[in-house]
């Protein structure tokens, strides 16, 4: 079977900073997988490999078998959709209109919107809990309220893999356990494979059965969440002494860093 | 209201708007008919004075300012989609300067009042504003459109276009420089019919062309990242709605000169009215530019009649104090960009 998004080879680096040398990694439908590591280690440089954003220099990315680089845009929006770690908005929008946004890979000339695009844009919006604020005006919502709205956004776009880059970020509490919760059941229920990029190491750890552990554009650790989120691990790669306790209430691994080492 | 609704209500008023502005442009002029006499001119065969000055005179003189007001708006909604900067319009690229340069060039070199000549003048406008495109084009860096990077090449075009201008100018005949003066501030005449219907093709055609845009001009908004990850060839309709948008500039400017704050104004406008989503944007706002430029060339011709003011003068007298009302009123209310 195809691997839903597969490094293999992957070498990629900016100018005067290579990262990636011959980076392998595959992630299988169905899966949930958490991407760890500190600054500059190339969380954010890989979701943009895996959105065809940006190209490897020698290797291939690949979707569900093709090359990134060789499906149409069109095709490829419907794989893998993206949310970001920033977002912007150049006018003020309506919240529907953003969602609708989403469709674009669906959508024909002039862009009008059919019968299909309309259910999938409401249930979006009711699955990321905006269904409320479809009229209101981006500008005026918080910075929690914009955040769930481009989850509706990306899934209005109904992919296959849904890459989240440090998706909790600018969430409180209770929207950071709702929208792992979310994620979780459109993983469980519909097969959705989910892709995290994020320095928040207990909710990925709780919500992932998989962590990948890069350092420096090297992965460092690849397994399943209790295996590499070991101390050793943890203290090697983040540079900090940590101690991992297991959560009694969830028993998933929990990590108390110490100190900088 | 349903948003099909309200969208229907829009166009239904603007379009009703237009035709006010037209047919109170064909009532009131120097001389006669007045508008008690247009609905028995209309109907009538019989050849008049009146019925002269009416269909040689100012209907194709309001018939270009339609297609001018119209353009000009339609570019600046396409500009501002495109630069991600509701303060961008066809000059802030250096379009209409490389327009302005093509005809003061030409005027200049070949030691006439070429303006005046049907061909020459538009001719060389058009092929000034298509230059400007080609040298943004250029302008790319490493095959990436970023908005800021185009936005300086504008400015420095800009920059460059006026010193070349002022150059040809000082250098050239004075009896070119009233001409020239009355380009760069943008003059509307009433234009044979042939030629009107040039100016139509174009700028009909064109703005049809960006309708088909629209929707993509929305997710260009999201930002090139987030744009490309819906699939969006982005490069491509960057430069694509760019081109198109110049043709369109270029096609207005080539007979009037350089008409301001059209495409500024009439936009953000529109757009507090009718909400940014360009597949209603971009028609509403092509409506208000046209009404906006007929309304001001109504003045231009009769406030001091039986002289005549520059166009271009009334929009920017009009323009620049009610967009600064209407941009620090958004400021106020947090709604600016």
């Amino acid at each position: 079977m195809n691997a839903a998004l597969a490094f293999e080879g992957v070498h990629f680096g900016y100018p005067g900073r290579p990262l990636f040398a011959g980076l392998d990694l595959a992630i299988h439908p169905g899966e949930r997988v958490a991407v760890l590591g500190p600054n500059g280690s190339g969380k954010t440089t890989l979701v943009r490999l895996a959105c065809g954003f940006l190209r490897p220099e020698r290797g291939e990315v690949r979707l569900e078998g093709t090359p990134v680089g060789r499906l149409p845009g069109r095709a490829r929006a419907r794989l893998i959709g993206t949310v970001p770690q920033e977002s912007s908005l150049a006018f003020d929008f309506r919240v529907r209109e953003v969602v609708a946004l989403g469709r674009t890979p669906y959508l024909g000339w002039f862009g009008l919107e059919r019968a299909a695009d309309r259910e999938a844009i409401q249930q979006a919006m009711e699955a990321a809990g905006v269904a409320e604020l479809a009229e209101r005006r981006f500008f005026s919502l918080s910075g929690g309220e914009r955040q769930r709205v481009v989850l509706a956004r990306v899934l209005a776009q109904q992919p296959r893999v849904l890459l989240l880059d440090e998706p909790t970020a600018h969430l409180d509490l209770a929207y950071r356990l709702r929208l792992y919760e979310l994620v979780v059941r459109l993983n469980q229920e519909r097969g959705l494979t989910v892709v995290v990029v994020t320095h928040d190491l207990d909710l990925a750890a709780r919500h992932c059965e998989r962590v990948a552990l890069l350092r420096d554009g090297k992965l460092y650790a690849d397994g399943p969440t209790a295996e590499v989120l070991t101390p050793r691990n943890v203290g090697e790669v983040y540079g900090v002494e940590a101690r991992i306790a297991t959560d009694p209430a969830t028993g998933r691994p929990w990590v108390v860093p110490l100190r900088p080492r | 209201m349903s948003r099909r609704a309200r969208a229907l209500a829009a166009i239904g008023g603007l379009v009703a708007g237009l035709g006010a502005s037209v047919w109170l442009a064909l009532g009131v002029g120097a001389a006669p008919p007045s508008w008690r006499e247009l609905l028995g001119l209309l109907g009538s065969e019989e050849a008049s004075a009146a019925r002269t000055i009416l269909f040689g005179v100012r209907l194709p003189r309001i018939a270009l300012a339609a297609l001018v007001g119209g353009a000009l708006s339609a570019a600046g909604v396409v500009f501002q989609a495109v630069l991600r900067n509701p303060l961008a319009d066809p000059y802030v690229l250096g379009v209409s300067g490389g327009a302005a340069l093509g005809a003061v060039g030409l005027a200049v070199l070949s030691r006439s009042a070429a303006f005046a000549s049907p061909v020459g003048g538009p001719a060389s406008a058009f092929a000034g504003a298509m230059l400007s495109v080609l040298l943004l084009v250029a302008a790319r860096v490493r095959g990436r459109t970023q908005p800021v990077a185009l936005l300086l090449v504008g400015v420095i075009l800009n920059a460059f276009f006026s010193a070349l201008i002022l150059f040809l100018l000082t250098a050239g005949d004075p009896a070119v420089y009233q001409h020239a003066l009355h380009y760069l501030v943008g003059v509307i005449r009433p234009l044979e019919w042939g030629l009107l219907a040039a100016v139509g093709v174009v700028v009909v055609a064109g703005i049809a062309a960006l309708l088909t845009l629209t929707q993509r001009l929305n997710v260009l908004a999201l930002g090139e990242e987030a744009a490309s990850q819906l699939g969006l060839d982005v490069e491509r309709t960057v430069w694509l709605a760019i081109t198109l948008a110049s043709l369109v500039t270029a096609g207005a400017v080539a007979f009037t000169g350089l008409v301001g704050f059209v495409g500024l104004i009439a936009p953000h406008v529109v757009r507090t009215l009718v909400g940014p989503d360009h597949r209603l944007l971009l028609p509403a706002a092509t409506l208000a530019g046209a009404a906006f430029v007929v309304l001001a060339d109504t003045a231009a011709r009769t406030l001091i009649a039986p002289a005549e003011l520059p166009v271009g003068a009334i929009t920017a007298l009009a323009g620049a104090p009610f967009f600064l009302f209407v941009f620090l009123r958004d400021l106020r209310r947090g709604t600016a960009p």
